[in-house]
């Protein structure tokens, strides 16, 4: 097979790689794409994407349920709802398929190759591609390392028959009747409560004394409140053991002693860890910031003209942090001056409610010896909230206590996530809690709340 | 009344501490936001201490001469208003529940002049009131941008840091980019020498284009040989200024060059390889019976090479003439192309511009180019004495892939002899 020669090549088609890829191409840069799965990575085929998706049928289906109970207010009535998972997952699937034929057109349109295979590293030029028919050489010039992280296993709970992981999680055509989640973050919370929505009656198991650990208390509770409500019971403090004899049941190791919990399917959502094998590391021999390569403020690894972007590349680990990487390396090989001066990434958790985090808490940004303002304003006070159901949560701002400089937002909340974008822009500007309280907010939004908890933070919210 | 206690800023990266040199004011003067206090001497720099805020002077802290350490009070002023009325945390204290707590007090001492002097972020600032030589935020501190001035700031090569932020919280503006780029970092216009970061983008195009593109391909082909030798030109002089005195009125001026040129034809005959193209890609030398010369001439539009053909069939004032024609042509841009192509060997004079010894790049595919230098009186050394005598250097390259080093001294050598004794150029045979 003949040789490919180009300037730039991306290995790993996910989400960081494939923006790269375009943005690479729209610069007249020649650039080829490795990938040995779909494209799209991680996020489009088993993650962002397909959760968002199951976790949207779990709400329609959960609402169908609530409103056939004599309860619910809203004056609608239906009869015993029924799902066909089966469907659901074909639904699902045909999204992701149409967004995977998406990526392909648009690296097609930038004029960028893609090669489908397992590429390797010979040295630090050449990467060689097993394909479908042959080993495909690839030299490039630059080469950005895009193959980002794969969930962990646990020593006890090996993956295979009962126990899964996220991937399969969302590939499930029939609904288990008892679901263990081991692992209270968001993976695991957000697949859980879409289960639990479903019919599963499900369990999550914690190590830690609460759910959510890396959001602080006050943001998780309304997210803890919920999960009574759907009926998952939650185990914080708690460790797995190991599934029992007969593989239907997961032992947990409790304050209170072991523990036999009833389980047809364990899904073990304990983290995510970067994909730094099989792809050739060891000949190029990049130095590590633990189990992440290393990087430097251009994404530049400790080898000349090789950059790595992502997962791989350390926490956090999100779809829009590599996709930010993946465009300014682009930039980086086109001979623009870039690096990575961003103020925030955000960070969502899509449970029921869901949680927005921009910037710094204020107990991160009380660590940092700042003097802070803190304003919140709950839904409850918010007239959009109340008509949506969606008074649980609320918006919260951080704000420097001298010159009023927004340093961090966050926010709890049915439809939080769309919040995200004013959340980021205000910080990427500069915001001070006075530019915030002087943009019109449209009336009723549950936006709104964003504009009251910085008046708020200033003293003078209105409809509090 | 309240009173607002001005502290000396800090002045600069690692001082502790500076002296006091002159006070601008005294107890009892009545002082305008931003006029200026005190100034203070650190081993680098002068260093004014604007006023925050409008006000009277009710204290002073230290004498002429005195050094005051880097947040130390350097002056209280009683102000209109509550203490500290204008700052932005106390504006909402009023509402809120926390208890007013004195500002001055709560500041850690390393506040630096960005923030002692800046007034409420609201109003206009001041003008450029950031002293000289002061970082215009806390030393650590990140710069309050937004993500197009910060990308703005890296493409122009511009520290942020450096940059004071006139915007609200100190936020740095497109407009505090280009007061920066125009004016430089703060407080340089006492010494009105300012980095000039413009960069102006000028289209390669036209004659300058095809200029770019010929040297790189003789730089990238050609491998040059540099030879540079002195001659004796004063006889030469003596006979030149001797025939332009005597020359008939319709003749021309005599320069060096017609010399040069005819002396060229001579030193060719004996080294015919000289006068030849190297055509590298079809690997052939095309040797050139008639002697064509280039004469690099520098016109307004950039560097032109006029022909001389023929020169072997023309004799010194012939040369003189065409020469003169063509120049003109090439300066006034009236050349046409057959004027300016087909040489097949080139000169180069830069005249009074010509230095001491030049390299010049060889006009391709030709492969020799004379240089001529400067003409001066220097001191030779004539076996008894120095005598003043006229010299000027030939700088002369050729192409080693064609011209072997013995060849082109041998031709240069040739040129130096017939040069100084010109009588010899006009021996036939």
């Amino acid at each position: 097979m003949n040789e490919i020669v180009c300037s730039l090549l991306v290995i790993g088609a996910g989400p960081g790689g494939y923006v790269c890829a375009i943005r690479a191409g729209q610069l007249g840069i020649d650039t080829v794409i490795v990938e040995s799965g779909r494209l799209g990575g991680t996020c489009l085929n088993v993650g962002c994407i397909p959760s968002k998706a199951l976790i949207h049928a779990a709400e329609e289906f959960e609402k169908a349920v609530h409103w056939s109970s004599a309860s619910a207010p809203l004056g609608i009535s239906v009869s015993a709802p029924a799902l066909d998972l089966r469907k659901t997952i074909a639904w699902k699937d045909h999204i992701v398929g149409r967004l995977n034929n998406g990526v392909a057109n648009l690296l097609k349109r930038a004029g960028v190759k893609s090669v489908h295979g397992r590429a390797r590293f010979r040295d630090g030029k050449t990467v060689a591609v097993e394909t479908e028919t042959g080993v495909q050489v690839i030299r490039a010039q630059a080469i950005v390392i895009a193959t980002g992280s794969e969930p962990i296993a646990l020593p006890d709970l090996p993956f295979g028959g009962p126990v899964i992981s996220s991937t399969e999680a969302l590939a499930l055509t029939k609904l288990p009747k008892t679901l263990v989640v081991v692992g209270g973050g968001y993976i695991g919370l957000e697949l859980g409560m879409a289960f639990a929505k479903l019919g599963t009656a499900v369990t999550a198991v914690e190590a830690e004394s609460r759910i959510l650990p890396l959001y602080d208390a006050e943001l998780t509770r309304p997210v803890a409140k919920r999960l009574k409500e759907i009926g998952v019971s939650v185990l914080t403090g708690t460790r797995a053991r190991g599934l029992s004899g007969k593989g239907d049941a997961l032992i947990v190791d409790t304050a209170s002693g072991e523990k036999r919990i009833p389980a047809e399917k364990v899904l073990v959502a304990v983290g995510r860890r970067p994909v730094t094998d099989g792809w050739g590391l060891e000949e190029i021999d990049l130095d590590m910031a633990g189990r992440f390569l290393r990087i430097d403020d251009q994404c530049r690894t400790s080898m000349r003209g090789i950059y790595a972007i992502g997962d791989v590349t350390g926490e956090p680990m999100l779809a829009h942090r590599a996709m930010a990487q993946g465009e300014m390396v682009a930039e980086i090989v086109a001979g623009r001056r870039r690096s990575w001066d961003t103020r925030a990434v955000p960070a969502i958790c899509f449970t029921d409610p869901e949680i927005v985090a921009v910037g710094l808490s204020p107990e991160e940004a009380r660590a940092g010896g700042r003097e802070i303002k803190v304003g919140q304003f709950p839904f409850s006070a918010n007239g959009r909230a109340m008509t949506r159901l969606a008074e649980e949560g609320f918006v919260r701002i951080v704000a420097r206590a001298d010159n009023h400089l927004v340093l961090g937002i966050q926010a709890v909340g049915q439809g939080v996530s769309e919040l995200s974008t004013a959340f980021g822009l205000a910080i990427e500007m500069g915001a001070r809690l006075e530019d915030v309280a002087a943009t019109i907010h449209a009336h009723p939004t549950q936006g709104e709340a964003f504009q009251e908890a910085a008046l708020k933070a200033l003293g003078h919210a209105l409809h509090v | 009344m309240g009173e607002r206690v001005v502290k000396l800023p800090d002045v600069g990266e690692g001082i502790a501490e500076a002296e006091l040199v002159e006070w601008h004011v005294k107890v009892g003067d009545l002082v305008r936001e931003d006029a200026v206090l005190a100034a203070v001497m650190t081993d680098k720099a002068t260093v004014e201490i604007p006023s925050p805020v409008e006000g009277e002077i009710a204290w002073i802290g230290a004498e002429i001469g005195e050094k005051v350490a880097v947040g130390a009070p350097l002056v209280r002023l009683r102000t209109a208003g509550e203490s500290d009325a204008d700052t932005p945390a106390k504006a909402s204290a009023d509402v809120g529940a926390q208890p007013v707590e004195p500002e001055p007090a709560r500041e850690p001492a390393a506040d630096t002049a960005a923030e002692e002097v800046e007034p409420k972020p609201a109003r206009a600032p001041a003008p450029r009131a950031v002293p000289v030589g002061a970082p215009p935020r806390p030393a650590g501190e990140r710069p309050i941008a937004s993500p197009a001035v910060r990308g703005r700031a890296r493409e122009a090569g511009i520290d942020l840091r450096q940059v004071p932020g006139t915007g609200p919280a100190g936020r740095i503006t497109h407009e505090d980019i280009d007061a920066y780029l125009r004016e430089g970092p703060a407080g340089t216009p006492r010494s009105r020498l300012a980095p000039d970061n413009t960069v102006e983008e000028i289209k390669v195009i036209g004659l300058r284009r095809r200029i770019a593109e010929r040297m790189e391909l003789a730089h990238a082909r050609i491998v040059p040989i540099t030879y540079v030798e002195e001659v004796d030109v004063t006889a030469l002089e003596e006979l030149r200024t001797k025939l332009n005195a005597e020359k008939r009125a319709d003749r021309p001026r005599l320069t060096l060059l017609p010399f040069l040129m005819r002396a060229m034809v001579t030193a060719i005959r004996e080294q015919p390889m000289i006068n030849a193209h190297y055509e590298d890609e079809a690997g052939l030398v095309r040797r050139f019976g008639g002697i064509h010369i280039g004469i690099a001439t520098q016109t307004d539009a950039g560097l032109l090479v006029p022909v001389v053909r023929h020169v072997e069939a023309r004799d010194i004032w012939d040369c003189a003439a065409a020469l003169n024609r063509l120049a003109e042509a090439a300066r006034k841009g009236t050349a046409t192309r057959e004027e300016l192509t087909g040489s097949t060997i080139t000169i180069t004079s830069l005249g009074a511009l010509g230095g001491i010894a030049t390299t010049p790049v060889i006009n391709r595919p030709e492969v020799a180019i004379v240089g001529v230098n400067r003409m001066a009186v220097r001191p030779l050394w004539d076996g008894k004495e120095f005598v003043p005598r006229k010299v000027m250097n030939l700088s002369s390259s050729f192409d080693h892939r064609i011209i072997d080093g013995w060849n082109a001294a041998v031709f240069v050598q040739r040129i130096k002899a017939l040069l100084e004794t010109p009588a010899l150029i006009f021996v036939e045979g």
